[in-house]
């Protein structure tokens, strides 16, 4: 079973090569949306080379867990945190980042090297005869007798993760910061705020921005109408110019 | 081409995960910096398997993939409560214990 087919071996370097472009776009890329994205490349290459290596559960596992729930994850924070949160390009501490490539690529020839020397003949006993009655009845043969332990303990864990988060999720209201309805009413009713419902974005003839405000009565733009979260910015001369649509 | 080429690329992606630990400074991406190495574990693992002729390396690669899910579930709850006191997703400003 030493015998590695042709076929595999195309896999392999197909597979891996885009596994490691993923793995260096993750972490060369600015934006962590994209940052995530790449990791889901490599996270799919991976799952199959699980089935190229006749571990057809890991396989499916991986794709389900990782590139389904895990990466979802990861996006959703990334949207809840902000996903123009890109990083600083302050160094903290001086040379870090050269030194860590160095310590990076010293790392790679130090494993890479010791790994070739020191298994470069190994007999390979492949999982022809385990995998005989499938490999999921194998998996669950050894997961329900050698290790049920661990898999129980894996259960205790899982549940004190979804606990964890939960309680590190939950903002805790305390009483006082309750509003009550006669409250909101005087807020909105005090002198200086506009009871009514605020203005919506203007749609125009030459324009369908929300970033253009609603015209108050005397014809300037309302500010109230606009999102504050949408960034100020200038037109220039040509964008403002009129672009030959107006009738 | 031998069984031992995936423990190099293997090798190679955990380096790359390490690196981007030491590199990147938004915290969620150093925790796909972790996924990534905790991968390439698994992979290893999982050709180990292979070269040992035995299934417990992929029963290994499936509970590192269960503590894998826990610590990213606890991991993210952690980042986001800390950005929403310091509006900060980035390592390098959680440094109120420095001095």
């Amino acid at each position: 079973m030493t015998h590695i087919s042709t076929g595999e071996a195309f896999a392999f370097w197909i597979l891996g090569s885009i596994a490691v472009i993923g793995a260096l776009g993750m972490v060369l890329s600015r934006n962590a949306v994209h940052s995530a994205l790449w990791l889901v490349v490599t996270m799919l290459c991976l799952g199959f080379l699980y089935v190229v290596n006749s571990a057809p559960f890991l396989g499916a596992v991986q794709i389900i867990v990782y590139t389904g729930a895990i990466m979802m994850l990861f996006l959703f924070v990334l949207m809840l945190v902000g996903r123009d949160a890109t990083d600083s390009l302050i160094e903290t501490l001086r040379g870090q980042r050269v030194a860590a490539i160095l310590l990076g690529v010293g790392f790679a020839i130090l494993i890479g090297t010791g790994l070739a020397r020191s298994l470069g003949h190994v007999p390979v006993a492949g999982l022809a005869t385990v995998n005989r009655d499938g490999n999921v009845p194998g998996i669950a043969k050894l997961l329900f007798t050698r290790y049920v332990f661990a898999f129980e303990v894996t259960s205790a864990l899982l549940i004190t993760a979804a606990v964890g988060a939960m309680v590190l999720a939950h903002v805790e209201r305390a009483k006082g910061e309750a509003v009550g309805q006669l409250h909101r009413m005087t807020e909105r009713f005090r002198p200086g705020n506009y009871p009514g419902p605020k203005a919506g974005p203007g749609v125009y003839a030459n324009t369908m921005s929300v970033a253009a405000p609603a015209r108050l009565p005397d014809g300037n733009g309302s500010e109230r109408s606009i999102s504050p979260i949408l960034p100020v910015r200038e037109l220039t001369a040509r964008e403002s110019a009129p672009k030959g649509t107006e009738k | 081409m031998r069984p031992e080429y995936y423990l190099v690329l293997a090798a190679i992606l955990f380096t790359i995960g390490a690196a981007g630990v030491l590199v990147r400074r938004n915290a969620i991406v150093l925790f796909m910096c972790i996924e990534l190495m905790l991968n390439a574990a698994n992979l290893a693992l999982v050709v180990f398997s292979r070269i040992n002729g035995t299934l417990d390396g992929q029963v290994m690669a499936f509970f590192v993939m269960v503590v894998a899910a826990a610590e990213v579930v606890i991991g993210l709850a952690i980042i986001m409560s800390i950005f929403r006191t310091r509006r900060s997703a980035s390592v390098d400003d959680a440094n109120l214990l420095k001095y």
